[in-house]
């Protein structure tokens, strides 16, 4: 069934398992050490449930210098580590190996410092994304990255994979409202890169830690831009007789250069799920919808949407309707957020995450249908089409190894076409292990030679997060 | 998610009831979010995706329970946010339910425990044996942090802790029904086992209510407890014991008489009581009848807010924050009724913080899991502060307890103060605190 491999486990680390154990029992809490069968099998798989792995243990440190002990332990030992935040990927990225430690984060969920005055806020890495917001919504000011999962994803998981969001589309992902880190390399020693501010001095690590998936080093805090909230937001649903239709509009919206705060897409499957779920008042009788949200004084709101609105009904949008009330603006956005978790009503799904250029989303769109019936499968479209990042939610069962295969083999297909293109493999879910075999049709080798170069200055005896991201056989010693 | 059941395994109802709740979640983890379990201790064996995952691993492959699967689902406090926050609609009390079911088949506790939960299931859900456990408890509270060093004593410890905050309350017998003349309406009222003794305020509050809008209440004398708190104990057999004989009780009623509803007091209760359908669904004497009292169970709150109202009598705007109960909230998904009738009655009330978070009551869970439930409280209780209330009310008795053992603020139930603005009598916990 499973198409994806692992590495075989390192007979020799197995085998000094009860050592390791012993050894760690010196170096965190005894509550944050797990080694039990039962709850170790907790901790097996994150939101790609159709991949497993035993871990050898489980730490779930309580402080960076916990974090640095154990990853200095593991780097004399020649111990794998797999960073874990709250375990929502949907590529993998927090799936244990046999033979290595999981080092989760969860119990590093203390928010450290907040300065209204400088616009910062500095929490540890498993504070969830949404209670950053929580912390600071009293005073008005929200935290921008907006990934579906924030309820219950972490900052070190955002950091790890650059996560964005339905509002990235004006106010940038996580690398642009990330001003600092504290990260621990795989020898133990602590860092800290950027600072307080925007663009701090020297080169940009900061930059190269965003996204690296916890191949460089783990982050233990965080310190993020708190922007101050629009004076009003209004999120509008526009409903189209045809997805090319729909796609065509966010083209035309953002080639017009008008940036809305949100653009999000839904397909017919999508509407239904998700309007079964959120009850949000979603129009049913179309077959692509829009919610498009601006946000400012009322006369700018009023202002943006005319030019919209103008675009849409220029490509046949037969269904305008904004929200009316605080209560209709969450329906409508719980709806979005859920509508992973709601398609599980109806199916298994495998989640795609790739980007295009808004111009192509249309094309793109026809073409996934077409490869989703080629394999015999339904899919369900649902994403940020402002930046071009889609989400397509290939249906299928999970209980018929058949149907598995396929989901997997229209996925890869999909990501082809999103790097045939233009675009690339992974908006902000990360490559995990779902994506690692595809980077040769993103990206070639002298490109892959220099980023496994990169990744190996960090962490020469490749232990963090070892069979993520870049192919098996493509390996090299710094 | 994938499951892997054998064919054999599968033709078991409650298993293949429990592989089509595995089979809708998708393990996106949302509900470790909102669990107050993974709050506070951070571990994913303690958040409902973690227990899930456990709970299908011990069903998938037909092990016994082991301590550690135990732990951590007795760690659960049933408070069901999980079922509140899951998108993919995953019924999360239905296969915990099971789990525990499974635990009291296969797995036997440490003596301490099992002495502890078998005398819980003895003597709570019979007035009679709960009063007089009261005055043991009364008497033994010098003694308390003595026992607290004993194996299992930290729980009796918990108990008699619990026990002093109804001192304040007045036992009394149980209550008769009410008639009315021309009833518009007439209706069983769960007279409820520990509320029996522990709360009669709050039934006399809610027949004086109903009463004054013309419905006659009945109390059948033979009714016995839930089922609630045998059944979250593992007890599964007693549990459906208890729910065929009220479904008796209360089919004869409707029989003789008719019933437009059965309305609950403890939202506990109703939780349970609204769930005797899929309880006793494949047992076919009963599926049926226990269908219809499943689809006529109310909470109070409900069922006053669908009566055309009288007006208040009383001068009210007194500060009230609201707690709902999980089993009122998250349970029976009732959240607006129990808040617009305090409105409606004058009352300014005041939404707390993390409200979605359980108090750490949850049946017998302070009693068995006092130290988390003591943190739950004392996180609830800074919640509730934050909003400057006069008067806390909540509509089940084991919140009203958990609260007020840790805040000075009155609390009350919310049928009392509606009942108080109505024309009825002050709540004695309120006595000389409205200024």
């Amino acid at each position: 069934m499973s198409k994806i491999r692992f590495t075989e486990p390192n007979r020799e680390i197995l085998a000094r398992r009860d050592s390791i154990i012993n050894d760690l029992t010196r170096l965190v809490d005894p509550a944050g050490l797990i080694t039990s069968t039962d709850e170790c099998r907790a901790y097996e798989t994150d939101a790609l449930t159709a991949y497993r792995k035993m871990p050898l243990a489980v730490v779930l440190p309580k402080t960076t210098e916990e974090v640095s002990a154990v990853l200095k332990y593991c780097h004399d030992t020649g111990v794998k580590v797999v960073p874990r935040g709250a375990g929502t990927s949907l590529a993998g990225g927090a799936i244990p190996s046999e033979d290595a430690v999981v080092l989760g984060l969860s119990k590093m969920n203390r928010v450290l410092a907040v300065n209204y005055d400088d616009r910062f806020i500095r929490v540890e890495a498993g504070v969830t994304n949404l209670s950053v917001t929580a912390v600071v919504a009293e005073n008005g000011f929200f935290y921008a990255p907006d990934p579906s999962s924030q309820l219950a994803c972490t900052i070190g998981g955002n950091i790890a994979n650059n996560s964005g969001g339905a509002h990235c589309l004006k106010y940038g992902v996580t690398t642009n409202n990330l001003l600092g880190v504290r990260m621990v390399l795989i020898d133990g020693s602590i860092i800290d890169l950027g600072g307080d501010y925007l663009d701090s001095a020297g080169l940009d690590l900061l930059g190269l830690v965003v996204g690296s998936e916890g191949q460089l080093g783990i982050v233990t805090e965080a310190t993020l831009r708190i922007l101050k909230s629009a004076e009003g937001a209004r999120p509008v649903l526009f409903g189209f007789p045809s997805c090319e239709g729909a796609g065509k509009a966010v083209a035309d919206v953002i080639a017009a250069g008008i940036i809305p705060v949100a653009i999000e897409y839904m397909d017919k499957a999508a509407i239904e799920i998700c309007e079964a779920f959120a009850k949000a008042g979603y129009p049913l009788d179309v077959e692509a919808l829009l919610i498009v949200e601006v946000e400012g004084s009322d006369a700018e709101m009023d202002a943006t949407l005319a030019d919209i609105t103008a675009i849409a009904r220029a490509n046949g949008a037969t269904t305008v309707r904004e929200s009316r009330s605080a209560i209709e603006t969450a329906a409508i956005w719980k709806g979005r957020k859920s509508a992973f978790g709601a398609t599980g009503r109806v199916a298994d799904y495998l989640c795609m995450d790739g980007t295009v250029p808004t111009g192509k989303l249309s094309y793109v769109l026809a073409e996934i249908s077409k490869i989703v019936q080629r394999h015999g499968l339904r899919v369900a479209n649902v994403f940020h089409a402002g930046d071009g990042n889609m989400h397509p939610l290939i249906l299928y069962n999970a209980n018929d190894p058949s149907q598995q295969s396929k989901a997997e083999a229209a996925g890869d297909d999909i990501l082809r076409l999103c790097v045939e293109v233009g675009g690339c493999l992974t908006g902000e879910h990360g490559v995990g292990i779902e994506k690692r075999d595809l980077m040769r049709c993103q990206f070639d080798d002298a490109d892959l030679v220099q980023q496994i170069r990169v990744r190996a200055a960090f962490d020469p005896r490749w232990l963090l997060n070892t069979d993520k991201v870049f192919p098996l056989d493509f390996r090299c010693q710094g | 998610m994938q499951t892997n059941f054998s064919l054999t395994a599968l033709a078991d109802a409650h298993v293949s009831e429990s592989e089509k709740i595995l089979r809708a979640c998708v393990h996106c983890g949302f509900c470790t979010a909102t669990c107050p379990t993974y709050l506070l201790l951070a571990d994913e064996a303690d958040s409902p995706r973690g227990r899930i995952y456990l709970i299908k691993d011990m069903l998938e492959e037909e092990k016994p329970a082991t301590p550690q699967v135990v732990e951590h689902i007795d760690r659960c406090l049933t408070c069901l946010s999980c079922m509140t926050t899951c998108p993919s609609g995953v019924h999360y009390m239905h296969l915990v339910d099971h789990a525990r079911a499974h635990i009291a088949r296969t797995y036997t506790r440490p003596l301490p425990d099992r002495l502890l939960r078998g005398m819980l299931a003895k003597v709570l859900p019979f007035p009679g044996r709960l009063r007089l456990a009261l005055r043991v408890a009364t008497v033994s509270r010098p003694i308390r942090k003595w026992l607290a060093n004993l194996p299992g004593g930290a729980q009796l410890a918990a108990m008699i802790e619990l026990s002093s905050s109804f001192k304040r309350r007045r036992p009394t017998r149980r209550l008769p029904g009410a008639t009315v003349d021309r009833p518009r309406g007439r209706v069983a009222l769960l007279s409820g086992c520990a509320q029996q003794v522990l709360g009669q305020n709050i039934n006399e509050a809610a027949i004086r209510l109903l009463t004054r809008h013309g419905i006659e209440v009945v109390q059948p004398i033979d009714e016995g407890c839930c089922g609630a708190l045998v059944q979250h104990l593992g007890y599964e057999s007693r549990a459906l014991d208890a729910a065929r004989h009220n479904v008796d009780v209360w089919t004869r009623e409707i029989e003789n008489g008719g019933l437009d509803a059965i309305v609950v007091t403890t939202s506990g209760c109703g939780t349970v009581i609204k769930d005797y359908g899929f309880l006793l669904r494949n047992d076919n004497a009963y599926a049926q009848k226990a269908a219809r009292i499943s689809a006529l169970a109310r909470d109070i709150t409900e069922f006053l807010h669908e009566l055309p109202l009288q007006d208040g009598v009383r001068t009210t705007g007194q500060v009230v924050a609201y707690h709902s109960a999980c089993s009122m909230q998250h349970g029976q998904q009732v959240r607006d009724q129990p808040k617009s009738l305090l409105r409606r009655m004058g009352f300014v009330v005041r939404e707390v913080p993390e409200g979605h978070i359980c108090c750490g009551s949850a049946g017998t869970y302070n009693v068995l899991q006092p130290e988390i439930a003591n943190r739950l409280r004392a996180r609830k209780v800074t919640n509730i502060e934050k909003v400057k209330p006069q008067i806390i009310a909540s509509g089940n008795l084991g919140c009203i307890t958990q609260i007020g053992a840790g805040t000075r603020i009155p609390v009350v139930h919310t049928v009392e103060l509606v009942d108080w603005a109505m024309g009825g009598p002050l709540p004695d916990v309120l006595e000389g605190c409205l200024g």
